[in-house]
């Protein structure tokens, strides 16, 4: 288990993490979500040791990473921003110096690097110079180390930032596989991401937590959750149809231009409402569907309030 | 201890992945060559020693090991590795002492490397070779010093060629304060034992008294406290720059 307690982080007089409070536990896979310069990266960089904490404190699995960094350090596996490895050594060289640091010696290293590399599909460019290598085989390269001693803890710091859509849907497979007993942590600005592979979110914005809770439940916080959709053929005035129906939050017009609209729920489920309406008055349909909410509206509504602020 | 060995091989076959350590030595050679036998008037002396050899070292250092050093920490800093290292379980005194002895067995095995220079002059005459020992031993300690300077250096920017610069700087102020050219400088009411004090902490002070045959125990502490005050100092300013 990771616990961050009042954890804050300056960097001279500007407050980059401020007094952030969580827990982590195993089977967890937490997206830690925000705008740019919210305070991910600075937040990774305390629980992983790289930077000490102005105040308050990391543990993990009961390791205060200030107090026994090595303890804590060898139970977690980090992909930094922007994956930097040692440019210079061919990808076999730099995952054997890794193995050997954390611990493998001789036919032992040999077949956890053999496992990782086929994990993250490296063979092809195991005899390669790791700085001629594309952008995609780079990030592989640092996956491949963060998880090579198989880490209680997992740390990425925007994991498939530069990949291609397959590479990107492989490295999601990768993480769920990993996930079963671990803890893992992924920072993002890829929302479907979170929808995809994380069991909970955590949405920061100047280095406070805005929301956290499971990528479901922030989706229904979303003003357009239980929303229905329609597109009509011709014009017609939905709000005053719509009037008396006590469910209904509201209607907004899109921006596509033709007749469509979007229904805003109070929170219930207000499809067969509208659907029964629709049928009665012969509202001219072409299209009707319920929207999810999406954790881009969340994400969007809680960002922004908090800068209004 | 195994991290520093992992650490230090690590390193040091960094330097021969690249052209690095291969231009370095070849370098280091010729110039060695050139100051030697043309400037340093190696057989007009009519001596069997290699005094003329020797006492070019600590100018030529003052280019070449800087060159090796500037690329020590800055380079980590700027491509973001040093953010993998130093999450890595390991202590940071692993890494800087790790770094500093890779970038240190370079400089030691292109020193290596002169020995014709040594069979030259044993073949030539009749040397001292307890004298040259000691002389070789001094020159690699002297160039641990400038490489400790250059791994403080490094650490305090992301940009190798300052690093590069303000070695060259620094090496060089700690050059001259042994020299008669800073010494002489000093007014005649200053007392005597501050102008020692000075040429005491310079390098040239303790390197000529071991190129002279003298193998004195304080003048290789005064190097070896020398090179873990500078590393000491190396992992302080870490510490402070990593975070930006």
């Amino acid at each position: 288990m990771i616990e961050i307690k009042n954890l804050t982080r300056k960097f001279d007089q500007v407050v980059a993490v401020d007094d952030l409070s969580f827990d982590v536990r195993e089977g967890e896979v937490l997206g830690f979500l925000g705008p740019n310069g919210a305070g991910k990266s600075t937040t990774m960089k305390v629980i992983t040791g790289f930077l000490s904490p102005s105040s308050g404190s990391v543990t993990i699995a009961g390791f205060d990473i200030g107090g026994r960094p090595l303890e804590a350090k060898s139970l977690i596996g980090y992909l930094p921003e922007g994956a930097p490895s040692y440019g210079d050594m061919s990808t076999l060289a730099f995952l054997r110096f890794i193995a050997r640091i954390r611990g493998y010696r001789g036919q032992q290293a040999e077949d956890r690097i053999a496992a990782v590399m086929r994990d993250v599909a490296l063979e092809s460019v195991a005899h390669q110079t790791i700085e001629t290598l594309s952008k995609g085989f780079k990030r592989r390269v640092g996956l491949a180390q963060a998880i090579l001693h198989d880490p209680k803890v997992l740390i990425l710091d925007e994991p498939t930032d530069g990949l291609d859509p397959n590479q990107k849907n492989q490295v999601r497979e990768l993480i769920r596989n990993l996930a079963k007993d671990k803890i893992v942590i992924i920072s993002t600005h890829i929302l479907e991401e979170v929808t995809a592979v994380c069991t909970r979110a955590i949405i920061i914005d100047r280095g406070k937590i805005v929301a956290d809770g499971a990528p479901g439940e922030l989706e229904a916080r979303s003003r357009y959750h239980q929303a229905v959709e329609v597109r009509l053929s011709s014009e017609i005035d939905l709000a005053a149809e719509l009037a008396g129906v006590a469910q209904i939050a509201g209607v907004e017009r899109g921006h596509s231009g033709s007749a469509s609209f979007t229904i805003l729920s109070r929170g219930e489920p207000i499809f067969a409402q509208v659907s029964e309406l629709a049928q009665r008055r012969q509202w001219p349909v072409e299209e009707f569907h319920v929207r999810r909410g999406q954790l881009e509206d969340v994400f969007r509504t809680v960002t922004q309030s908090a800068a209004g602020q | 201890m195994q991290n520093l060995g992992i650490i230090f091989r690590r390193e040091l076959t960094g330097y021969f992945a690249t052209p690095l350590a291969y231009v370095f030595i070849v370098i280091f050679l010729i110039t060695n060559g050139i100051f030697t036998f043309d400037l340093g008037g190696f057989y007009a002396r009519g001596q069997a020693d290699l005094i003329p050899f020797f006492s070019f070292h600590p100018w030529l250092y003052l280019f070449m090991v800087p060159a090796i050093a500037m690329a020590l920490w800055a380079d980590e800093r700027k491509t973001g590795t040093i953010e993998l290292l130093l999450t890595l379980p390991i202590r940071l005194s692993e890494a800087v002492l790790g770094k500093f002895l890779a970038a240190w067995a370079l400089t030691g095995l292109a020193l290596l490397l002169t020995f014709p220079i040594w069979i030259t002059v044993n073949h030539l005459g009749d040397p001292d070779n307890g004298v040259i020992a000691a002389g070789y031993i001094g020159s690699w300690f002297m160039a641990g010093a400038y490489l400790a300077i250059g791994s403080c250096m490094s650490a305090c920017t992301r940009n190798s060629v300052i690093a590069f610069i303000l070695t060259v700087s620094v090496c060089f102020l700690f050059v001259i304060m042994g020299s008669p050219i800073l010494l002489g400088a000093f007014p005649d009411w200053m007392p005597q034992a501050i102008v020692d004090a000075v040429a005491a902490l310079g390098f040239l002070t303790h390197f000529d008294s071991i190129t002279r045959g003298v193998l004195d125990i304080r003048d290789v502490l005064y190097f070896s406290v020398f090179i873990a005050a500078w590393l000491l100092a190396s992992a302080i300013v870490i510490e402070i720059k990593k975070a930006n």
